[in-house]
């Protein structure tokens, strides 16, 4: 990585300064990708020769981290454009792979497919979501940030906007969507370190956080940039590896993307049989009793506990005194001891189960028709032309608050301070969209694929018969994976197998066939895509402490060691307490994380590309624009969604505006904030000479008389 | 900074001018593929290679329309930063 780190001309560097970088870099990252796959075929080779599967995790595990860290070694600096811009001179093509890694999340790399495997079309709001989003960073804000050229973007509102208020509301809001979503990034490396290796998931996540934090500590932005892309190379390898194997399995063809649209008629052609089948209905008929059941229990929780108890007493001194053999009186004490403990605990026990049940009770496990666009029928009953109107228009919000999050997420537009030029900004969207196209447009391959897969061949295999790779997973977690033999035929229906959408990715290379080593190299991906976006956050989160709040706010006359210093005591502070947060397993994560893209586009959407496009937008209004955006959001997420009404203690009725769902609040956020501005600044007088300079001077990527 | 009658001033406003064209132009086919495509999604339900249409639109149709804009945008601004005289210069 010596190109990347030393050696390299500084920021006013001539023309053939760059080209020699760049050429430089592109040697060491053509060695760097060989090097990765000779690796990966010298671990097939010993996995032949009976390596273990536990050392093969290991050893990926070790040998990823050392790298990371070893890029991050040799990338310290204390310099702050260094620190916190990278110097400014990563090429294009660096910085659109280095955004893709920043971008592509544990949820992009995990849980995409899986949840475009369990509800099919409505995933793909995900999907255009995350992607369509750099249509605006590319029209509306990167070319013009990078012409401002500072280094954070509370910089940007505070030089816009004047004064330190909005300034202020900018590092708030920044802290506030980075730090969620860092949360579920270092959850994210617990649980693949975990699984990859064996550890407890307590100690995944230190083990991991060390490989974070060597890297932003030492090298800030430059140091996070060159790793990036070295694990956006691990994570598109990973990803597309197993995809295009199981496409040359099911269909003779590599090109997974390409051919799919017709294992996508095969398994709406399943869908039918399966749905038909008569031992499907059996088994649903079982779970619509088993439904029946827990409702009636549910009406009095107190007594139907009570005759359970007595019940199961009952059995098992029948046992004790019919002296039955040990292992079915222990499976009756088993059963007593397994009973909810009191009337609260029988109360949520009974009505997760019932959900469960009910789902169960539905054609396809409760899985809508995989190319079925929206629930309803706009044709049907009344009520079902609601539910068909509702579903699209919530699948509409969500693409709008995906989109205009994915534009205000501060670590995301920070990366394009860091090109060398304007041109180059606007070239690195391109390459940042298509190295994010690249795996992006392969999910919902791998989700048809994947469904192909289980409707053609696992069900309808007899119990006795089923992989082992199944069995495996099972043993990790059965909320992870989960077979029974509900109507005990011996043979496995759909509505028997329960699997959960994080493990589609990983336990792929198993579904297909294909040897361990494959395995490893997608947990290495999906913990690349996790220690990537991690690092940029915890970056994003310490320079708007350290430069936006420390420097321009409390001590202007700090030195630059002393703030690239109190960044890096503020990187472990946050990154330590976003570990014991994430240790904590907090219950909604997926929520929060969706939730953070709602913030951000409420917050910073409208501040930020009025500020560009309209020199009337003012302070105050854009304080006012901000405040209330994200106050709104905030307010309707905690009236609506379960998990922070229980948290604030909200007791009032729901009330949903227009049906949207409380993912989607932040909707109501960016129409507000636009309204907010644009009122406020025609009613206050307009911003000065200095202002309307500083618009000139984002708008045009030269201007001779300044 | 003068912005009225000189040639600097007149030259900035066409710039400006010609990028909100086309940055408005490659917005509107960006609504269309998002959200114009996403609301009739149910009906336009035709066989496409296999797909229903709306189906690939979604999973790979809008993504590489969205591939188009952006690259589009930075080659044609590019273009226009040298017609108006306000590109970068290469020391």
């Amino acid at each position: 990585m010596s190109g990347a780190s030393e050696g390299s001309p500084g920021p006013a560097e001539s023309l053939s300064a760059r080209r020699a970088f760049r050429r430089n870099l592109d040697k060491v990252y053509g060695w760097y990708t060989a090097g990765f796959l000779v690796f990966v075929l010298a671990l097939a080779v010993f996995e032949q020769m009976g390596l273990s599967r536990r050392w093969i995790g290991i050893i990926f595990l070790l040998a990823t981290l050392l790298l990371y860290a070893g890029i991050g070694i040799m990338s310290r600096t204390t310099d702050a454009v260094e620190y916190y811009v990278a110097g400014r001179r990563v090429p294009a093509v660096y910085n659109g792979m280095a955004t893709g890694a920043d971008w592509m999340s544990a949820a992009s790399f995990i849980s995409l497919a899986g949840t475009l495997y369990l509800t099919g079309y409505s995933g793909l709001a995900f999907i255009m979501g995350w992607t369509g989003g750099y249509c605006l960073v590319a029209l509306f804000l990167a070319p013009y940030l990078r012409k401002f050229g500072q280094f954070t973007i509370p910089d940007f509102l505070g030089a816009r906007y004047g004064g330190n208020v909005p300034r202020f509301l900018g590092i708030l809001a920044a802290i506030l969507c980075s730090f969620i979503y860092v949360v579920a990034q270092i959850y994210g490396v617990g649980l693949i370190t975990s699984r990859l290796t064996g550890v407890a998931f307590e100690l995944g996540i230190f083990l991991g956080l060390g490989g974070i934090l060597v890297c932003s500590f030492l090298g800030g932005m430059r140091a996070v940039t060159w790793t990036q892309v070295t694990q956006y190379i691990v994570l598109i390898t990973a990803y597309l590896l197993p995809v295009i194997w199981l496409s040359v399995k099911q269909t003779g063809v590599p090109v997974p993307q390409a051919i799919y649209g017709f294992q996508l008629e095969k398994v709406t052609a399943l869908e039918k049989r399966l749905t038909a089948d008569p031992g499907e209905a059996e088994v649903r008929e079982i779970f619509r009793k088993r439904s029946a059941e827990l409702a009636e229990k549910l009406k009095d929780p107190r007594a139907a506990l009570r005759s359970d108890k007595a019940d199961a007493m009952k059995k098992s001194a029948e046992l004790k005194a019919a002296h039955a053999p040990d292992s079915d009186i222990v499976a009756a004490e088993k059963a007593l001891y397994g009973l909810p403990k009191d009337e609260a605990a029988a109360l949520k026990t009974w009505t997760a189960a019932r959900a469960v049940a009910d789902a169960k009770a539905k054609p396809l496990n409760g899985m809508p028709l995989h190319g079925q666009q929206f629930s309803g029928d706009p044709k049907g009953t009344p009520a079902e032309q609601l539910e068909f109107e509702v579903s699209r228009r919530n699948f509409l919000a969500l693409i709008f608050c995906l989109m205009l999050g994915t534009a205000a997420l501060p670590h995301i537009l920070m990366r394009y301070y860091t090109t060398p030029s304007v041109k180059e900004a606007r070239e690195s969207v391109s390459w940042s969209l298509f190295f994010i196209f690249l795996l992006y447009f392969t999910a919902p391959a791998l989700a048809v694929l994947v469904k192909y897969e289980v409707f053609q061949v696992l069900v309808g295999t007899p119990f006795d018969q089923l992989p082992q790779w199944m069995l495996a997973w099972s043993k990790v977690d059965p909320n992870l994976l989960a077979v029974v033999d509900v109507n005990h035929d011996n043979i496995l229906q759909l509505n028997e197998l329960t699997i959960d959408g994080d493990i589609i990715v990983l336990a792929t290379p198993e579904i297909g066939g294909l040897p361990y080593v494959v395995s490893g190299l997608v947990a290495a991906g999906g913990l690349a895509a996790a220690l990537s976006t991690a690092d940029g956050l915890l970056l994003t989160i310490a320079s708007a402490l350290s430069h936006d709040l420390y420097y321009k706010m409390i001590d202007p006359n700090a030195s630059t060691a002393r703030r690239v210093t109190i960044s890096k005591m503020l990187l472990l502070i946050v990154a330590l307490s976003a570990a014991y947060l994430a240790a904590q397993k907090p219950a909604d994560i997926l929520f929060l994380v969706s939730a953070a893209f709602s913030f951000a586009a409420a917050a910073f959407f409208p501040a930020l590309t009025l500020g560009i496009f309209w020199k009337r937008a003012t302070g105050l209004a854009a304080s006012l624009g901000m405040v209330f955006g994200l106050g709104i959001t905030f307010f309707y997420m905690m009236t609506t969604q379960p998990w922070l009404r229980h948290i604030f203690g909200v007791t009032s009725p729901v009330v949903l505006w227009w049906d949207i769902q409380p993912i989607s609040a932040g909707v109501f956020g960016v129409v507000l904030g636009f309204i907010v501005i644009v009122v406020v600044s025609l009613l206050t007088p307009a911003p000065g000479k200095a202002v309307e300079d500083l618009v000139d001077f984002v708008r045009y990527p030269r201007l001779d008389d300044q | 900074m003068p912005h009225g009658d000189n040639a600097q001033g007149q030259s900035r406003r066409r710039y400006w001018r010609s990028n909100l064209r086309l940055t408005a132009g490659l917005l509107s086919i960006w609504f269309v593929a998002t959200f114009v495509v996403s609301y009739h999604a149910r009906d336009l339900n035709f066989s496409f290679f296999g797909w229903p249409f709306s189906f690939w639109m979604g999973a790979q149709g809008s993504l590489a329309i969205y591939c188009f804009i952006v690259w589009f945008y930075g080659w044609y601004m590019g273009r226009l930063d040298i017609l108006h005289g306000f590109e970068e210069r290469e020391e």
